[in-house]
């Protein structure tokens, strides 16, 4: 077995979970990576939907932004963007989302628009995009971000998208159709919605990393699977299909 | 009927001072050209719109010509942050910058409600965020047949509206196809319109599915190729990623900023 980074079992582990889906609406950066590597091993048919408006596309290598010319050109259809919201995520006709944040909290609630307070921000995020919808009709989603102290937070100092809000119940009150976030994927782990409370539970351990080490890294008071396993690791297959990926992107880091 | 002008033109007769000014293309078809039009021209107080700021508005934002910025996703695409604009809203540099934001699909809805003649559009989004509770223009509207609880977000109505197209026939009628993002309902929201093309042509060729502004729409068409640099037009032209990838360092600090503004901008009035 080829030595892995812990980012590439994360990758790995997020295009894992898209195995069986029909299509998925995906975020630039970690998502896409995941999703196109989802695409050439897991799950050969998936439809990938990207915000711009592209519906099926097949990129032969990693896009820089959601509107690369190499996703239009190679789609199976182009829509306005009024229409992509309006008809194709809106009514739940993508199975999956997936998307990143700066910080989540224990309910999968997402913050992608400031650091600190909004009105005298220490670092402006860029802001909501097309998470709140995605994570609101997606039948399901995927949360996919590296974890530490500052990113899996107590608090959310703003609240962009929402997961399962305050808990159980939260989602329906709320009028929100998706069943919300399926897994929470870090550098370090996995993390399930625990059945009753909606609490995202760790699940699995990536290799080598340690429950004190993921409890470390955690800012609130970590729920653990009485179950808990440990990740598959990556076959050689997956390795060399996401490192060729990385290789023919355009991009270089792309969180 | 639309009127062939010069980019300088076209910027002067519609581009004033404390307008509201929308400059869509959604990745593609960015009008770059016609926002350092607007910078070189040295408008001040904006409100600009667009949904994603990219690098055009953080330009015009940097170059002091912005009062307020309407918007919902502020990054450089695939890059990071988009220095010009955090610097305003951390900084107040060079002022201070008021913000409207929205999810993609709430600040789409507000165009599709301008361009319907409607005062506001309906949606699924923002509950139990607190995207809706910083907004003026979020609120809920209860559906009248089911009783269900729905984002209303107002409907947006620039003074003007600016885009880059790939073709405009001699009538004035505009064709752009490829990802054409909220290109026409924000042209059609608005009160006066500004299309930067690639071409112009005898008579489109193809079919006339492709998005098309009729001729009455549009108040103002300047021939500018390439106008869309460092985004692109299908057909003519690729994205320059390295551009977005080299803007990164360009804007982090000020002065090199300014530099580039000098260099790039206000040092380039010849050539159009």
């Amino acid at each position: 077995m080829s030595e892995f980074s812990t980012d590439e079992i994360m990758t790995i582990a997020a295009s894992r979970e898209l195995s069986g889906a029909r299509s998925c609406f995906v975020g630039i950066g970690l998502p896409s990576i995941a999703a196109n590597l989802a695409r050439s091993l897991h799950a050969p048919g998936l439809v990938l939907v990207y915000e711009s408006g592209t519906v099926g596309a097949k990129p032969s290598r990693l896009p820089l932004s959601i509107g690369d010319g190499e996703l239009a050109s190679t789609a199976d259809v182009v829509v306005s963007v009024p229409e992509i919201f309006n008809y194709w995520l809106q009514p739940g006709r993508i199975d999956v989302g997936m998307l990143g944040a700066a910080q989540v909290d224990r309910f999968a609630n997402l913050n992608t628009t400031v650091i600190g307070t909004y009105g005298q921000p220490t670092v402006r995020l860029p802001g909501a995009g097309g998470a709140p919808e995605i994570a609101t009709a997606c039948p399901r989603s995927i949360v996919v971000m590296r974890q530490s102290r500052r990113t899996f937070v107590d608090r959310l100092d703003f609240v962009t998208t929402i997961g399962f809000g305050d808990g159980a119940g939260a989602r329906t009150r709320l009028g929100m159709p998706g069943a919300g976030p399926r897994v929470l994927i870090s550098d370090l782990g996995i993390y399930r919605p625990d059945p009753e409370t909606c609490e995202m539970t760790l699940t699995s351990l990536h290799a080598g990393t340690t429950v004190s080490q993921v409890r470390d890294a955690t800012g609130w008071d970590l729920a653990v699977s009485a179950d808990l396993v440990e990740t598959a690791a990556p076959t050689e297959e997956e390795l060399v299909f996401l490192r060729r990926l990385k290789t023919a992107s355009s991009a270089k880091a792309t969180d | 009927m639309a009127e062939f002008l010069s980019l300088e033109s076209a910027i002067a007769a519609h581009v004033h001072d404390g307008d509201m000014v929308a400059l869509e293309g959604f990745t593609h078809l960015i009008p770059f050209a016609a926002g350092h039009e607007i910078i070189r021209q040295g408008r001040r107080d904006l409100t600009l719109v667009r949904l994603t700021p990219d690098l055009i508005c953080d330009q015009l934002i940097g170059a002091g010509c912005a009062r307020k910025l309407v918007f919902s996703w502020g990054g450089n695409p695939g890059v990071g942050s988009l220095h010009r604009f955090r610097d305003a809203v951390e900084n107040e540099w060079p002022r201070a910058l008021e913000l409207d934001e929205h999810t993609h699909a709430g600040l789409t809805n507000r165009f599709v409600a301008g361009a319907s003649g409607l005062p506001f559009a309906v949606l699924r989004a923002y509950a139990g965020t607190d995207v809706a509770g910083y907004s003026p223009t979020v609120a809920t509207v209860t559906c009248p047949f089911t009783g269900e609880v729905l984002a209303a977000v107002a409907a947006l109505r620039p003074d003007v509206t600016i885009i880059h197209a790939q073709q405009a026939d001699r009538a004035g009628n505009v064709r752009l196809w490829g990802i054409t993002g909220v290109q026409k309902e924000s042209v059609l929201a608005a009160s006066r319109s500004i299309v930067t093309v690639e071409e112009i042509v005898d008579e489109f060729r193809d079919d006339r599915n492709a998005v098309i502004l009729p001729s009455w729409t549009v108040s103002a068409i300047a021939h500018v190729p390439g106008g869309c640099h460092p985004s692109y037009a299908a057909g003519y032209s690729d994205r320059d990623n390295e551009y977005y990838e080299a803007w990164d360092d360009l804007s982090r600090d000020r002065d090199t900023f300014e530099n580039w503004l000098a260099q790039h901008v206000y040092d380039q009035r010849s050539l159009r």
